[in-house]
């Protein structure tokens, strides 16, 4: 589904703030996989989806996405397949408009001069009730009345309203109080399963890494430095996770926000 | 002020209020949904004035409508393209825009500052004849002005929830969103400004026509006077769907050509017109952060006077 090979990216080239965010990356993903990343501070774990999703141009390699080469597509038009989330929940959606209008933003159905139909109505209503936070009773209210955890259900629902091809979770839950991160987790779980969306979510939770999804990667200095998946990451211990990491990368792993439990 | 007195400022008030609202809602469009305030206002408006007077004075009255709208896309569409595609930023697109079209109206008006529409037809005359028999033949430019208002509040509330609409409202709203979506906000601030400056040239045209000229300063200060009228209206209906706000819009320019009237009236001098329009926009402006201060200014207060009384015991 997502063929990354050997993608670099340096930020302020030639000054003495120059850094390598990625160097010499590779990420082959197979449709419906569900990978979850974990990472130091710094590791370049947001530099990847920016690059995935086209923020800045990688110095080298390339991106290919469903078999499109997408390395030199503008932003706006990868955002047509690829739904992403990110920590501050008030980024993915628009506070002064309705629940409503936001959705048939989402929806992307018809062409520019559409409008919303009784049809759409009845879909929305439909799809926000499967969040079990009463939003569909809510359609005409501004989004800016939600609370934070709402909001995050909501632009998780609006991103994949239409199944995109490829789905990037940044610490989607970070910002949220612990039980409505476990209930928006439950959320993306559900919608990720159903529609067997191929997709990448950094986390900072050690444990959350290896229960969720088919496969975890571990990342420092803007490189992958440990990819497992099946048998041996069912056996797989957080201490096992952490040691594992520190012969990699000859160091501790080191963040700030880390849950090891 | 006798009954009579008071009915022709009403309705001095009501048509200058009608044709000024259509660039009210230019900036409704603009201002409120695209969140850039387009300086560009007052240039544009004389460019649809100019445009406008001298489609009209060759003989083609009606033609001078699309005509000024078209002129005024132009220039929204310079400006979205300076401040889009050439990283200018967006108060400075217009200001730039603004100086600009200074040369190019009197450029359009062929290098005299004034155009005279005495005796030649106007949109405004071809309604006179239409209405000569009947009640509303007085009322020529109420029912000329109240229908373009109309149709544009119309189209707003159609144009503003469809997908390309929402999408322009999304883009003022939350740029952020916007930029991690497929939507391409350099194509909603292009067609939005388009679509505002549109009415703000029709707006400036049909002032020209009636008051039978267009001069080169018949658009000074319009975006001050636009940005009160819309703050004012705001005020009044600024909350509920896109059709009620716009409504306000029409209804702020209503009421703050009404307050200048009486104004004048009551031997206000014209000239004071400008300095009453910054006071109202400012006042308007600072409400929303004064408010937000109370609870702190307040507070302060009474705790020096707690602490006064302190001293005292």
């Amino acid at each position: 589904m997502l063929n990354i090979s050997r993608i670099s990216k340096t930020f302020n080239h030639g000054t003495v703030n120059e850094k390598r965010a990625i160097t010499d990356l590779s990420l082959h993903l197979a449709p419906g996989d569900f990978v979850t990343i974990i990472g130091s501070n710094g590791a370049g774990k947001s530099t990847l989806f920016n690059a995935i999703c086209g923020d800045f141009l990688t110095d080298s390699g390339s991106i290919i996405l469903n078999g499109e080469d997408i390395t030199f597509m503008p932003a706006f038009k990868r955002s047509k397949h690829i739904g992403r989330l990110f920590q501050d929940p008030m980024r993915g959606s628009a506070p002064g408009m309705t629940i409503e209008e936001n959705l048939t933003l989402a929806a992307a159905s018809g062409g520019w001069l559409s409008h919303v139909t009784k049809a759409d109505k009845k879909r929305f209503r439909e799809r926000l009730a499967l969040l079990g936070m009463g939003l569909e009773e809510r359609m005409k209210q501004p989004v800016g009345l939600l609370s934070g955890g709402q909001r995050q259900a909501l632009t998780l629902m609006m991103a994949t309203f239409v199944p995109p091809w490829l789905l990037l979770l940044d610490e989607h839950t970070a910002a949220l109080d612990p039980a409505t991160a476990e209930r928006v987790l439950e959320i993306t779980r559900d919608i990720v399963n159903k529609d067997k969306i191929t997709t990448l979510m950094v986390t900072h939770n050690m444990q959350q890494a290896l229960e969720l999804g088919n496969r975890t990667l571990m990342m420092d200095a803007g490189g992958i430095v440990l990819d497992v998946k099946g048998e041996e990451r069912a056996k797989m211990t957080v201490a096992d996770l952490l040691s594992q990491f520190r012969d990699r990368a000859g160091k501790n792993l080191d963040n700030d926000r880390m849950l090891l439990s | 002020m006798n009954l009579s007195a008071l009915f022709a400022v009403g309705q001095t008030a009501l048509e200058l209020g009608l044709i000024c609202s259509l660039t009210v809602l230019a900036l409704f469009l603009s201002y409120s949904m695209l969140n850039v305030c387009d300086l560009s206002t007052d240039g544009c408006f004389t460019l649809g004035a100019a445009v406008g007077a001298v489609v009209a004075a060759a003989g083609h009255p009606l033609l001078s409508i699309p005509a000024a709208m078209l002129a005024g896309v132009c220039s929204g569409f310079i400006t979205a393209i300076m401040q889009t595609k050439l990283g200018i930023n967006s108060l400075l697109s217009g200001i730039i825009v603004n100086t600009g079209l200074y040369s190019v109206n009197i450029m359009v008006m062929s290098g005299k500052s004034q155009i005279n529409l005495n005796k030649k037809a106007t949109v405004f005359t071809m309604m006179r004849g239409f209405l000569a028999e009947t009640p509303l033949k007085n009322q020529y430019v109420t029912v000329v002005a109240a229908l373009a208002v109309v149709l544009t509040v119309l189209f707003l509330t159609l144009f503003l929830n469809t997908r390309l609409g929402l999408a322009i409202r999304a883009t003022g709203d939350n740029p952020d969103m916007v930029r991690s979506s497929s939507i391409n906000p350099v194509f909603t601030t292009i067609v939005g400004l388009c679509v505002a400056n549109a009415f703000t040239g029709l707006s400036g045209c049909l002032m020209a026509q009636s008051q039978q000229s267009a001069e080169i300063n018949i658009g000074g200060s319009m975006v001050t006077i636009a940005l009160a009228s819309l703050l004012i209206g705001s005020t009044l209906m600024g909350k509920g769907n896109i059709f009620t706000r716009a409504v306000g819009m029409v209804l702020g320019a209503f009421v703050f050509r009404l307050v200048y009237a009486i104004a004048l009236r009551l031997n206000m001098p014209a000239f004071m017109l400008k300095l009453v329009s910054s006071v109202i926009v400012a006042l308007a402006l600072a409400l929303p952060y004064l408010k937000d201060q109370w609870p702190v200014i307040s507070r302060r207060l009474s705790y020096k006077k707690a602490a006064a009384g302190r001293e005292v015991k």
